[in-house]
């Protein structure tokens, strides 16, 4: 692969075609792809937490999953891609620990994933594919010459999407 | 008087931070040799304040096989503890406990993971009990959970489930050493921010 941009914990990257993207190790975080098929220019993100603690303003919008998307659809539109033709695929979002407790403990990857569809519904991209919940970590490479997801996992090996 | 972000730690908060990891890991220790029925030693642990991004690194990189217990804490702070043990360590546990020589870390069957858990929990168990008889509180643990995946998947639970006041965690590197080797693991304390403050001041210090 010619380009290979790694995106931490909390980043987002937004690049045009042959980049391929990888972000390691998803595990109550999820991974979003955006793709534009026509400009060939692709993103990911990966977010930690659902909302944007607006009680708490911070600097770190990509960590949240309805800050980092609006950005990241800017920064594409910004390269020429159009909102219409943008499609999502996401990844991540698993319950890594079962621990008894009374306390709502273990939830938030489902809360993420419910703040990504959210945000991706008002903004009006469409989600093509998922592979989110259960209880594993996963590795995602996205690559931005046909918006192939590969999600790769230590006991469920790899998947394309 | 409470603290709004670990950066505002001074370098005598840490040391006592540092402290308490001692005390921690070292009951944690003497449990573990109980346990095993063999001498371990400990080395000084390394206790670091860091950031939850850079923790992975510190453990051979995000995709790093390990197995992780992990309890909540409750009562009058509140937080996480985990407890993560590479695959070497996994494996020397495993022996000891079950004479199985060769256990495969990612693939654990019940009963391995079940002593795992156990094992989690009598160290997590005398780590909290150290630190809560220090700084006279009562702190309840939940029942473990044992995980076994890749580090950076599971390390971004406790920063994820803290919520976004804790972007650090008090990082604790023990080197245990047996007869034969030395087998690392770690032991990771992820307070709240309020529950940090309450600890402070069990310890007696201010702000």
């Amino acid at each position: 692969m010619n380009n290979l941009i790694v995106v931490g914990i909390a980043e987002m990257q937004v690049a045009e075609s042959p980049t391929c993207f990888v972000t390691y190790a998803l595990g109550s975080c999820v991974g979003i792809c955006l793709y534009d098929p026509v400009r060939k220019v692709g993103g990911l993100g990966h977010i930690l937490l659902p909302n944007y603690p607006h009680e708490h303003p911070n600097e770190k919008l990509h960590r949240y999953a309805d800050t980092c998307i609006p950005e990241m659809v800017k920064e594409m539109e910004k390269m020429g891609c159009v909102r219409s033709r943008i499609t999502a695929k996401i990844a991540g979002g698993a319950k890594m620990f079962n621990i008894a407790s009374d306390s709502a403990f273990g939830n938030i990857g489902a809360r993420n994933v419910d703040a990504v569809k959210t945000t991706l519904q008002n903004l009006q991209v469409r989600i093509v594919a998922q592979d989110t919940g259960l209880n594993y970590g996963r590795t995602v490479f996205f690559y931005t010459e046909d918006g192939t997801m590969v999600v790769k996992s230590c006991t469920m090996g790899s998947k394309t999407f | 008087m409470s603290i709004k972000d670990f950066s505002q730690l001074n370098d005598m908060h840490i040391d006592v931070l540092r402290e308490i990891g001692n005390i921690g890991a070292g009951n944690a220790a003497t449990s573990l040799a109980n346990m095993l029925n063999r001498q371990i030693e400990m080395r000084t642990p390394v206790v670091r304040i860091m950031d939850i991004q850079d923790v992975d690194k510190a453990m051979g990189g995000p995709e790093t096989p390990v197995v992780a217990i992990l309890v909540e804490l409750f009562g009058d702070i509140h937080g996480i503890m985990m407890f993560v043990a590479g695959q070497k360590f996994t494996k020397t546990m495993l022996g000891s406990l079950l004479g199985c020589e060769d256990a495969d870390c990612m693939h654990l069957t019940e009963m391995q993971s079940s002593a795992l858990s156990e094992i989690g929990n009598i160290m997590i168990g005398s780590y909290v009990s150290a630190i809560s008889s220090l700084a006279n509180l009562k702190i309840n643990m939940s029942v473990p959970g044992v995980t076994a995946d890749m580090v950076g998947s599971l390390l971004t639970v406790p920063a994820a489930e803290m919520g976004a006041d804790a972007d650090k965690i008090i990082f604790v590197e023990d080197d245990f050493e047996n007869e034969q080797d030395v087998i690392t693991a770690n032991m990771m304390l992820i307070p709240s921010l309020d529950s940090l403050s309450t600890l402070m001041n069990g310890l007696g210090i201010a702000l």
